[in-house]
């Protein structure tokens, strides 16, 4: 199973980032962009086919080093 | 005095520190991130500066679970005193000995150069040999130095005296190079034994080299 973790700055936390590129696209004349939040993406092969079992374990592993939930947030999918 | 500093693959500030604090007076012992415990005799552990894992994943996550950390919880637990440097500040976040969490840097830059602190706090070991209000000149040298903290976090840390030092120009007036909230360059964890800030005192240590104004600040925990 695959495991596909995306992880953003929270809500209300600046993302300097984003607003560089935000700035970016605005002076490449992409001017519909109402806000740019840059994150990364974590791709982990399981070996598993339990999806209850891979949920538990992955955000397991975001709560204890993947994201730093002080300041970020994460997303989990499964395939 | 014993001071032990803590060396993971990637620090480079553990001979700047060795040589800071030998010139205090004090005994040191640079300690490798395998190691599971630190000295029996040691009376500041001090993590160092650096590129910790080359700061992958976020700065400090990696090495929070080098083995050596857990001694350092056990010793911070027990009221032994912690200070966390630069990328030791990142570290003693991501380990939860220290609130808050260190974000890139606004400007996206890293920046390298002398900056202005004030001292926001001096009821505590490592600043007590300065005034509230004193203004010192010490370098920065960091990508990710733009403290972060809640508003509820903020608000229990200015209420415990937690804040160390602030960002400022050379009159105290607040300048913040980097973003951080409430222009925060230090913070200290509310039991006052475990200390972070992002400046480096260590190299603040000759006038010669720019500036000797971190005598002062290390001095704190020597005489104590």
């Amino acid at each position: 199973m695959t495991a596909i973790v995306n992880i953003s700055l929270k809500q209300g936390v600046l993302d300097s980032q984003g607003k560089a590129v935000h700035h970016a696209l605005d002076s490449l004349k992409f001017t519909n962009v109402t806000d740019v939040r840059v994150g990364k993406q974590i791709v982990l092969q399981l070996d598993t086919e339990d999806k209850t079992q891979a949920m538990a374990d992955v955000t397991k592993m975001c709560e204890e080093i993947l994201a730093n939930t002080v300041i970020e947030d994460y997303k989990i999918e499964l395939h | 005095m014993k001071v032990a500093i803590l060396q993971f693959p990637g620090t480079n500030c553990e001979y700047d520190t060795q040589h800071a604090f030998e010139t205090l007076g004090a005994e040191t012992e640079i300690v490798w991130h395998k190691s599971e415990h630190i000295p029996e005799d040691t009376n500041l552990l001090v993590v160092a500066g650096g590129f910790s894992y080359g700061d992958y994943l976020r700065s400090g996550a990696i090495a929070k679970f080098s083995p050596v950390m857990k001694a350092v919880s056990a010793y911070a637990d027990k009221g032994g005193k912690v200070l966390g440097i630069c990328n030791g500040f990142q570290v003693l976040t991501e380990a939860g000995l220290l609130p808050g969490a260190l974000k890139r840097n606004e400007g996206l830059h890293f920046i390298s150069k002398h900056h202005h602190l004030k001292v926001a706090n001096n009821d505590n070991t490592f600043l007590e040999k300065l005034s509230k209000g004193d203004v010192v000149n010490v370098p920065i040298a960091h990508h990710d130095g733009n403290y972060f903290i809640d508003d509820a976090g903020l608000q229990e840390l200015e209420e415990n005296n937690q804040i160390l030092l602030r960002y400022t120009d050379a009159k105290g007036e607040i300048l913040n190079p980097n973003g951080s909230v409430d222009s925060i360059a230090g913070v200290c964890n509310k039991e006052k034994n475990v200390f972070g800030l992002m400046p480096h005192p260590e190299r603040a240590m000759e006038s010669l080299l720019g500036s000797d104004d971190g005598v002062a600040m290390l001095q704190g925990f020597l005489e104590s």
